[in-house]
Parts: structure tokens; sequence; C-alpha cells
């Protein structure tokens, strides 16, 4: 195949010079721009499988002469945090223990709202909706204090039902509309037929409603699996010393050390705290798109 | 409605009522309890504890007295106004060119797209890294000959804004890509052929024609960087902290450094007030064209 016929157009048509050179400035701005965008993940991997002799020669795009996962060992097991020399792990297994409580909780009471207030006529429904919609805008910094007191008279602040809690609370405006706005665009047909049978609200919500909602919870599932795994601020907050999620640590690890920093266990570590989500984000295609939009104030 | 009849109906749905308390609950404590005490905390001289007096203007005086808090507005403005414009231009030409009918389209796409899924964090020390004067590009550049190459944006408080643009650059510019390619794939081909009859120009067809029936997804994906611009900390955390000096400061940060540092948490809630007044501001007019313009224009 030639270059010409490798970069023409799918449909077949004979190809002038000047769209050629069109075709080819398509692909040299497309190349230029993966590279700029693949670079930082490239730098990050050959960083994190070089020694530190090797970081400061000063080369930061050459390939690691000789191979090592030592940085990887120790960004897992052994980096410190201050006088803590434990490693990312603890915090990988802190953040899991946030992620799935607060996924499963938030996922399923946006589920129950996105119901009720799209097949119930509730009172009031849409203006509490509205002032929830409302929250998701505003800057985290106008709650965080008071909330804060809320959970310390609770006796929750630092732990993990309070950081867990504070995910749901914040996860609540996008979980519900996306729900909402899927639920408005099912036929009402089924449940009113299901109301003439004489079903209840949870009867309908749990055999008719959940099992239609598939394709809408894998979308929630990837968006709160990625949300929360990436906060750093609600962890820092709210979660307490003993359940610091891994951005956290990760961020410890790198900026509060003292001496010399190392730099190959530092991008070993930030590759090890991204994986998760890179994970949902290729394994996911397409709906994670799906995910982006439907997350949209759509009304 | 009567009384007798409002009970019937609140009996009838009563379900749907308890099943929504949850939601009312979290809206009425976590969004506007916390909003309102916040705001009436800015009215107090609270320091390190929060006090029920009264000063009136006096913390949002001393607010704007503080030259870090304005420097931390500045830098906002300018982070925002660059982020959002380079971020929207460069997103809009990807998704133009990936929809050439190019081949490798699901690489192009999720070379662009993966950045949006990593957390603000790791951007952040990835480019802290990448853009290290010592180790990093400069140094590299400079060993290849260049002796003269400069490149310490990170270091630099003159031009530590310019690498904070880059990393949410990077970052963001996905997602526009990913809802303008959406859009674009939504395009009726007939209008193609009609202006490639009329012999219009491909740029003007794009400008005159495409963009502004894309506006819708134009104004999402700025709405979408827009929160994460207005809620960032975590990058500024990882990246600068700040420095050097106060030459990327942010409001978020300034807040957070006041409620849990600094102990002054009057100030603290002054700066998030301001900064609740002013998303308000901006977000109404978008909300009120998106909400009640379509309502107009479709019902």
């Amino acid at each position: 195949m030639s270059v010409a016929e490798l970069i023409a157009p799918a449909a077949r048509r004979p190809v002038t010079s000047q769209q050629l050179w069109g075709r080819i400035g398509i692909y040299a701005f497309l190349g230029a721009m993966t590279l700029f965008f693949l670079l930082p993940l490239y730098v990050m991997v050959v960083t994190s499988l070089k020694t530190m002799d090797e970081i400061r020669l000063g080369q930061i795009f050459a390939l690691p002469r000789e191979l090592t996962f030592d940085a990887w060992k120790v960004a897992w097991s052994s980096a410190c945090t201050g006088l803590d020399c434990t490693g990312l792990r603890v915090g990988f297994w802190n953040s899991v223990e946030i992620l799935i409580p607060s996924v499963v909780l938030s996922i399923l009471l946006g589920a129950l709202n996105g119901y009720a207030l799209s097949f119930w006529k509730v009172r009031g429904g849409n203006v509490l909706f509205a002032c929830l919609l409302l929250g998701a805008f505003m800057p985290y910094q106008v709650f965080i204090y008071p909330l804060v007191r809320f959970y310390a008279q609770a006796g929750i602040y630092g732990s993990l039902p309070g950081v867990v809690l504070t995910h749901v609370i914040f996860g609540m405006p996008v979980m519900t509309l996306l729900f909402r706005n899927y639920y408005s665009g099912l036929p009402t047909e089924l449940f009113k037929a299901a109301r003439i049978d004489g079903a209840g609200f949870w009867m309908i919500f749990f055999t008719i409603i959940l099992p239609m909602s598939v394709p809408i919870t894998i979308v929630a599932v990837i968006m709160q699996v990625t949300a929360i795994w990436n906060d750093f601020l609600l962890g820092l907050v709210f979660a307490g010393r003993e359940n610091l999620p891994m951005t956290v640590q990760l961020n410890n690890i790198v900026n509060t050390t003292t001496g010399e920093r190392a730099y190959n266990v530092n991008m070993a570590a930030t590759i090890l705290t991204s994986l998760v989500p890179l994970a949902v984000y290729l394994g996911s295609g397409r709906w994670f798109v799906r995910g982006i939009a439907s997350g949209a104030v759509k009304g | 409605m009567q009384t007798a009849q409002l009970t019937w109906h609140v009996r009838r749905n009563a379900v749907a009522y308890l099943a929504l308390l949850p939601m009312a609950a979290i809206v009425v404590f976590a969004y506007l309890g916390t909003m309102a005490w916040s705001i009436r905390l800015s009215f107090s001289s609270s320091r390190l504890l929060p006090r029920n007096d009264f000063v009136g203007f006096a913390q949002y005086t001393e607010l704007f007295g503080t030259s870090r808090w304005l420097t931390s507005l500045e830098n906002f403005a300018f982070i925002a106004v660059f982020f959002l414009a380079i971020c929207f231009v460069l997103g809009t030409l990807l998704a133009i060119f990936i929809d050439q009918n190019v081949r490798a389209e699901g690489l192009f796409r999720t070379a662009f797209l993966y950045p949006y899924a990593m957390s603000m964090v790791v951007t952040g020390l990835m480019w802290q890294w990448i853009l290290n004067p010592d180790l990093g590009i400069e140094r590299t550049m400079r060993d290849m000959g260049f002796s003269g190459f400069v490149l310490d944006w990170v270091v630099n408080s003159n031009t530590v804004l310019y690498a904070v643009v880059l990393a949410t650059v990077w970052h963001g510019a996905g997602l526009v890509m990913a809802l303008l390619l959406a859009g674009l794939r939504g395009i009726d081909t007939d209008l193609w052929k009609a202006t490639r009859i009329d012999g219009i120009p491909a740029w003007r067809v794009y400008a005159f024609i495409i963009l502004p029936i894309l506006r819708p997804m134009i104004v999402t994906s700025l709405v979408l960087l827009s929160i994460s611009i207005v809620k960032m900390y975590d990058l500024i955390v990882a990246m600068t902290n700040g420095g050097p000096g106060n030459a990327s400061e942010v409001p978020a940060k300034f807040i957070m450094d006041n409620l849990f540092e600094r102990a002054n948490i009057g100030l603290a809630t002054a700066a998030s007030t301001t900064m609740l007044v002013t998303v308000l501001l901006i977000i109404a007019p978008v909300l009120y064209s998106q909400y009640l313009g379509k309502k107009g224009s479709s019902a």
C-alpha cells in the first residue's frame, strides 16, 4: 500500500495532490497532538524503570539502560510519608474501602431519587432537585467547614463512615440527574399498568425499574469509580489519618519527603495511583464518553 | 387544592415521600444548611472556633485587603480564561480533524481523552517532574546542545501559571474533543452535500454553520470545565503548593489554608461566600438560557 493510499479518506475517490497534502496535514497535526498527550505517560513509565543514578544524568526521554522494578516495589511497600514507611499499599486499600460503599450507596440513592422524581407525583420534588443541582456547581469550600462541625457532633469526623457519607452527599446531584433523565425517557405505560395491578412503590422499583436500569447503572459505576478514586480534597478533610485515600498518600510521599527526591519511586507511585481509573477508562470505551455527556446539566 | 384532597394525595404517595427523605435531608442540611452557616460565619469574628457575634463586613474588608487573596483571584482569572480558551480551540480542532475519515480513529480518541480519567494529583505530579529544570526537559535540551534553552516554568514565579495552564489543558482538552466529536457525528450528511454544491470553503462551513449547531455541546463542555476549574485545589497542591511564594495561589486553596492551618474561619468563610456569589452570578445566565431559552423555543 502506498502512503497516498494509506492516508486517503476511507471513501475511495481519486486523490488530487492538493487533497493529498491536506491529508498529510491532518495526520501531522493529529500525530503531533498524540505525542503531546502521550508524552507525560511515557516519561512517567520510563522514569519509574530507571535507577536514580541514571535519572541524575538528566535524559528524561531516554529509555532505561537497565530495567529495574525496584522503584515499583519501594513505591508499593516501603515508600515513606513522614515517619511511616509502609508504601502506597495502605492508601490503596483505604481507597478500596472508601470506594466500594460510596459507589454502591450513591448509585442506589441516585436511582431511588430518579425513580421517585420521574414516576411519582411528589410535591416540591422539582424544587428539591433544583436545589440539589445548584449545589453541584458550588465550590466544596462553602460546605466543608459546617460539615466538619456536623460530623464532629455526630462522632463520625475523620472516619470511614464520614468520608463515605461525604461522597454520597457530593455524588448525589449527578447521580440523581443521571437516573432522572434516563427514567424520564422510559415509557410510562408499564408503570401505569403495574399501578393498576396494585403494585406499590418498592415493588415497581425492584421488579420493573431496576431491571431496566442496567445500561445507566454501568455509566454511573464508571463515573463514580473514577470520581471517588481520584478525589483528594474530601479524603484529606474527612477520612482521618487512618483512612487516607491513595491520592492523599501519593501526594504526601512525593511532596513531603526530606532529602533527595527519589523520582523513580515517585513516578512509580504516580502510575500505581492512576491504574484504577486508567483501567476503567480503557475497559469502558465509549461508555466513558456517554457518562461525561449525560452527567451534564440538560434539564 | 382542598385540605382533604391534599391529605389523600400525600397518603396515596406516602412511600414516595418517604423514599425522598434522604435526599431532602441532604439538600436541607448538607447543602442549604451548611451554605447558610458558612455565610453566617463570614459576618462573625470567628478564628479557631466559630463565634456567634456580628461584625458586619469586617471580614470582607480584611479579605480584600489581603494581598494573598487578591493574588489568588488574579491567578484564578488568568488560569480560567486561558484554560477555557485553549481547551475550546484545541478540543474543537481535535474533534474536526478526527472527523475527517482518519484511520486509527479509536487510537487518537483514546490518546486525547485518557488524561481526563486521571486524577488532578497525578496530573500535577507528572508535569512537575517533566518541567523540573534540573533533570527534566530543560536539562535534556541543554545536554543536546541548546545551551540557552530555558523551561523553568514551575519554579519561576512569573511563569508558573503557564505550567498550571499547560497541565490543566492536557487534562481537560479531551473532554471538549469527545463531546464535540459526538455532536459532529450527529450532523446530517446532507448538510455537507449542500455546502459542497454551493462551493463554500470548509472552514467557513465549520465556523458559521457547524459550530452554531453544536452550541449545546460547546456550552456543556465549557460548563463542565468551569466547574472543575472553580474546584481546582488538588492540582495546585500537588504541582506547586501555591508557590513559588504566592505566585500560583488559587481561591480554593486560600480558603482551605485559612480553615485548617491558619485557623481563621471568619476570613475563610468570607472568601468562600465571595466564591459562592461569583459562581452564582456566572452560572445564573447560563442556566437561564439553557433551561428557559430551550423551553421557549422547543415547547
